[in-house]
């Protein structure tokens, strides 16, 4: 019985995956252009990307998914549910994400920026190879559960009838009401999910700590 | 005109209704989650090894799934188990556990705050454990973990329209039963995004105050 019910949960997983892989791609995308946006010192840019991160950390992700999937239309726009789905996880997360950006890259000694600045490196190569790579290791360690978070939003695309982990599981215990089992089953599944995602990030922190702790400690040798 | 004002004037006073259910949710989970997160916080420093561990796994786990399926999990597992729960309530217990999980660790960042001498010093003095606890530790572990209290409480307020799953007469159902009854979305989606938006920023305000009232004179 409960291995018919895992079969049709693992389907259901297999479109809770793709929705996160998607999302996840896209919200670390907006988060890296947000984040460096909030840190310009150009007004406009910084106005639209702190625009954007009040609008989408202010609401909430199932107002953003309505808005986006039954609201968007009237204006012209329709997206299938997968594509709204996709689109509103991502904003949420790359909104969130983009906060966090901003604190790694203003953490970064003001050094930095004006090292280069002596080597003449124009500000565009200064945040490509100066800032954003430092950044991003400083960043490491909350990534892992930033695709967490973003994992367990997609949850919400069963509103829109999506055929994801969280409606298979609600429509198999609407049939049987085996509640214990098929909800069981759900969250080890949910919970399995997120230890795969975090282990690469852990690893990635693991390596690039060594690296970051190094720099950092030849910095205190130098000062 | 895509946006009707007059229709979003006369959808005001249901929606205004519907905000009541949102915030008394709100309320009423957040206050589970700070003594659910506490109760979790203590048993992982002062309780035994086996519970400890437990605690910390338990929390793990709620803290790596979803939020919904949790909401659902207890909303039709009670009736297995012989309780009838009114969907608020069942909704009101999923968020104050799945928050309570995340405060606990909120709670650990205040207590490793407390240095080690407040304890010597409360046993000095002949407090009991207990009575060191509630009078010494806590109200200095309290103190700076106030902002991140105010961006979960904000966070838990904004998943508080995932209730309207168990059919909880929330700000989102209410929204989402007008549309299926006018046919018209831009106005009660757009009214509650409003909302939401002007409560989070009152929020992170509120935040801000309680923080400097809190603040220990030293």
């Amino acid at each position: 019985m409960s291995g018919s019910y895992l079969s049709q949960l693992l389907h259901g997983l297999a479109v809770t995956a793709e929705i996160t892989a998607f999302a996840a791609v896209l919200a670390t995308l907006l988060a890296v252009i947000g984040g460096v946006g909030l840190a310009s010192p150009n007004f406009l840019l910084r106005g639209v990307s702190r625009f954007y991160v009040e609008i989408f950390r202010g609401t909430s992700l199932l107002v953003q998914l309505f808005w986006i999937y039954y609201v968007l239309p009237s204006f012209g726009l329709s997206l299938d549910p997968f594509a709204a789905g996709v689109a509103a996880i991502a904003l949420n997360s790359g909104a969130y994400g983009a906060e966090a950006v901003r604190g790694a890259i203003s953490a970064l000694p003001r050094g930095q920026w004006e090292a280069a600045k002596a080597l003449g490196l124009p500000r565009r190569v200064t945040l490509h190879k100066v800032i954003l790579p430092q950044a991003c290791i400083f960043l490491l360690p909350q990534w892992g559960n930033f695709l967490i978070e973003s994992m367990k939003a997609t949850a919400v695309v069963s509103f829109i009838s999506i055929m994801d982990l969280s409606f298979v599981g609600y429509q198999i215990n609407a049939r049987t009401f085996d509640t214990i089992t098929v909800y069981g089953l759900v969250l080890l599944i949910y919970f399995a999910f997120s230890q795969i995602i975090v282990v690469p990030a852990r690893a990635a922190e693991r390596r690039y700590r060594l690296r970051g702790i190094q720099t950092a400690s030849r910095a205190e040798r130098a000062a | 005109m895509i946006f009707d004002f007059g229709f979003a004037l006369s959808i005001m006073p249901l929606l205004a209704k519907a905000a009541l259910t949102t915030i008394f949710a709100t309320i009423c989970g957040f206050a589970l989650a700070m003594i659910v997160g506490l109760a979790a916080a203590v048993a992982r420093r002062y309780g035994g090894r086996g519970l400890a561990l437990a605690v910390r796994f338990t929390a793990e786990f709620i803290r790596s799934t979803p939020l919904l399926v949790q909401i659902f999990f207890l909303f039709f597992l009670a009736p297995k188990i012989g309780i009838t729960l009114p969907p608020l309530v069942a909704g009101i217990l999923a968020l104050g556990l799945h928050y309570g999980a995340y405060l606990a660790e909120v709670y650990r960042s205040g207590f490793e705050a407390v240095p080690k001498g407040q304890w010597e010093a409360a046993k000095a003095l002949g407090l009991n454990r207990w009575l060191t606890l509630r009078l010494v530790v806590l109200r200095q572990a309290i103190q700076p973990i106030v902002p991140a209290m105010g961006n979960y409480f904000i966070a838990m307020f904004k998943e508080t329209p995932l209730l309207s799953a168990i059919a909880v007469i929330e700000l989102m159902a209410s929204a989402k039963l007008i549309a299926a009854e006018t046919f018209r979305y831009v106005e009660p989606v757009t009214l509650v995004g409003i909302f939401f938006l002007l409560m989070s920023a009152a929020g992170a305000l509120l935040t801000r105050y309680a923080e400097q009232r809190l603040q220990i004179p030293r």
